[in-house]
């Protein structure tokens, strides 16, 4: 009943949102909401990321701006310093900060739970400090600017609303992937994790490699997602890459739902807004509004609010139909 | 480094470690009774500190009474969160819990960071500022208090858990949960008196180190993770031995800074600490994974 409900639907509302997603970077639509909805589809990238970590295998990770600001740190540091090709610096970036997520996925996914939350708490902060630190490389705390645009051929990503395209190009291709990688065999194996490590193992799934290829792929997300950060701000300093932005990551994919890929874009937009938008005259009130939703959204909602809603519209849909199908 | 340096940097590093030991036991205590690692552990400490800040120089209450309350107050709010925030959620997984817990830090924080500003502010010393010249190191007076009050606190945490009835409950709580309850033990009471207890702890630490080292609203994170780092180097398990690490954690910072070798200076104090911590979690991670699962 649901699944034909579902079907005449499911096309039309897609439809209407791509269409809906394309317009809003023109002026007569909504055009004044083209930088935040580049930061919105940025931050829903590692926002996916974490979903699969987190809401399909099971695992925390509290650090997950480390990702983020190590692909930010590459390419700001390659394509300026060096004038290395900023499409290659990306590409370097992400091959990185994945090769570092297998370094350190291994020995460190071993851990479970609340060990494992504060070890990649730890590993984000000490990133962090690194980036600060490290200044000859990377500005210290003041940050570097001046870093270029991103090009194809002689077309220049200069201006917000030729970046919005290519930030939701991005972010869009990162989510379905991660939605065929959800409706696969390997998303069943991950789903099987999360339900119990041992019973997986005892099917014969690879839980340590599969844990370790979620982790990389969602430090790839991150990377690619700082490097679109870096090249659109066109500067770069370690305030976007602290702890609270590692729970800012959380909040969005606990508003979306842990194991929802399209949650994201809304935990994402929905966090985004009420600190750009509507907190953001309100200094340190926005981290209190976090603080409280990730507390009454876990209590109450774990599965997430995005998911609640869409519970929520299905079943008075299905009662709608019901009744249609009565008369 | 001569003799002096070393017992200078020694000197130091207890001080520091007398801190995180304050904080590790909390975490102790409220893993050993409930299970929970409680991510706000930090907070209660930036509470202690930023009240008997407002309370001793802007309220005019005489310097005791106003370490007392703040530490007092700090112990309310341990119990409101797990009234509020942890017992609301009794069935919930090992994931909701650890963000239920950060959930509460950065609510906590944010509080703090609206009513009290970002700037860092230093209350009174409790007794002067004159330091005591010991075998050629100098101890300032509050690093005394901070050593001394932990020392205190400490062993009265032990007769506590010893040879009180409440005390013992806990311990028989920490033990075997369901056991307890069925002899009579009411164990959510002992989880509410054991999140009282942290906080207060927390509370303490952050009163008697805020004279010395300065507190802003957001210096609760790296120390819940350093007081996690102590009661990790103590596996959760015995007070005492979280005391132990955390001490040992302050002096190992302290001698490493000290010691000023390569590149690392004063900035990198906190990466020690927190590679100090991976490289804890990971020798132990075999042994942690089974008692997590079991």
């Amino acid at each position: 009943m649901l699944a034909m409900v579902k079907g005449k639907w499911v096309y039309l509302v897609i439809a209407a949102l791509l269409a809906f997603l394309i317009l809003i970077p023109f002026d007569w639509f909504l055009g004044h909401y083209t930088t935040i909805m580049i930061f919105i589809g940025i931050s829903t990238m590692v926002t996916v990321g974490l979903c699969l970590l987190m809401g399909y295998t099971g695992q925390v990770s509290l650090g997950q701006a480390a990702f983020y600001g190590l692909g930010a740190y590459f390419s700001a540091v390659l394509s300026k310093t060096y004038s290395v090709n900023p499409w290659l610096a990306m590409l370097i970036a992400a091959i990185a900060t994945g090769a570092f997520a297998y370094v350190i996925g291994y020995p460190i996914l071993r851990l479970r739970g609340n060990y494992l939350a504060m070890a990649t708490l730890g590993l984000g902060i000490i990133m962090w400090i690194l980036f600060g630190q490290l200044s000859q490389f990377t500005g210290g705390p003041d940050g570097m600017a001046g870093i270029p645009y991103l090009s194809i051929g002689g077309f220049i990503f200069d201006t917000s609303f030729k970046r919005y395209f290519l930030v939701w190009f991005f972010c869009l291709a990162v989510l379905f992937i991660s939605q065929n990688i959800v409706r696969s065999r390997s998303g069943r194996a991950l789903r099987a994790i999360h339900g119990s490590e041992a019973a997986a193992e005892s099917v014969g799934i690879n839980v340590a490699r599969f844990k370790v290829k979620i982790f990389v792929l969602s430090a790839v997300y991150a990377s690619l997602a700082g490097s679109l950060l870096v090249h659109h701000l066109r500067f770069v300093s370690p305030q976007p890459f602290d702890f609270l932005a590692s729970v800012k990551f959380v909040v969005m994919a606990v508003i979306g739902g842990l194991a929802s890929i399209w949650g994201a874009i809304f935990g994402a937009g929905t966090t985004r807004i009420l600190s750009d938008e509507l907190l953001l005259g309100f200094g340190e009130w926005d981290v209190v509004v976090y603080g409280a939703i990730l507390i009454i959204v876990m209590i109450f909602m774990p599965e997430g609010l995005f998911v609640k809603l869409k519970e929520l519209i299905g079943r008075w849909r299905l009662r709608y139909a019901e009744r249609g199908s009565e008369t | 480094m001569s003799a002096d340096q070393f017992l200078q940097y020694l000197v130091s590093g207890l001080t520091q470690g007398s801190i995180y030991a304050l904080i590790g036991l909390g975490f102790t205590i409220i893993y050993a009774v409930t299970r929970i690692i409680n991510f706000a552990q930090g907070e209660f400490v930036m509470i202690g500190g930023m009240l008997s800040f407002t309370l001793a120089c802007s309220t005019g209450i005489p310097l005791v009474p106003a370490l007392l309350l703040s530490v007092f107050i700090a112990a309310a709010v341990g119990a409101i969160m797990y009234l509020l925030a942890i017992r609301t959620a009794r069935k919930a997984s090992v994931i909701s819990l650890i963000i239920i817990t950060i959930g509460v830090a950065i609510f906590i924080r944010g509080i703090a960071a609206v009513l009290w500003g970002v700037d860092f502010v230093r209350p009174p010393y409790f007794t002067g500022d004159e330091s005591i010249s010991f075998l050629g190191a100098y101890i300032h007076p509050q690093a005394l208090w901070i050593i001394g009050t932990t020392l205190v606190v400490t062993i009265l945490l032990h007769l506590f858990l010893t040879r009180t009835m409440v005390g013992k409950a806990l311990k028989a709580c920490a033990i075997n949960p369901r056991a307890s309850g069925l002899v009579g033990i009411n164990t959510r009471a002992m989880a509410l008196i054991a999140f009282a207890i942290a906080a207060a702890l927390g509370g303490i630490g952050g009163v008697v180190m805020a004279p010395l080292t300065l507190t802003s609203y957001n210096v609760g994170v790296m120390l819940g993770l350093k007081g996690f780092v102590a009661a990790s180097i103590g596996g959760f398990k015995s007070p005492v031995a979280a005391v132990i690490g955390g001490i040992m954690l302050g002096i190992i910072e302290s001698l490493a800074v000290g010691l000023d070798w390569g590149p690392f200076t004063s900035a990198y104090k906190d990466v020690i600490a927190l590679v100090v911590l991976l490289l804890i979690l990971l020798i132990r991670s075999g042994r942690l994974a089974a008692e997590e699962a079991g």
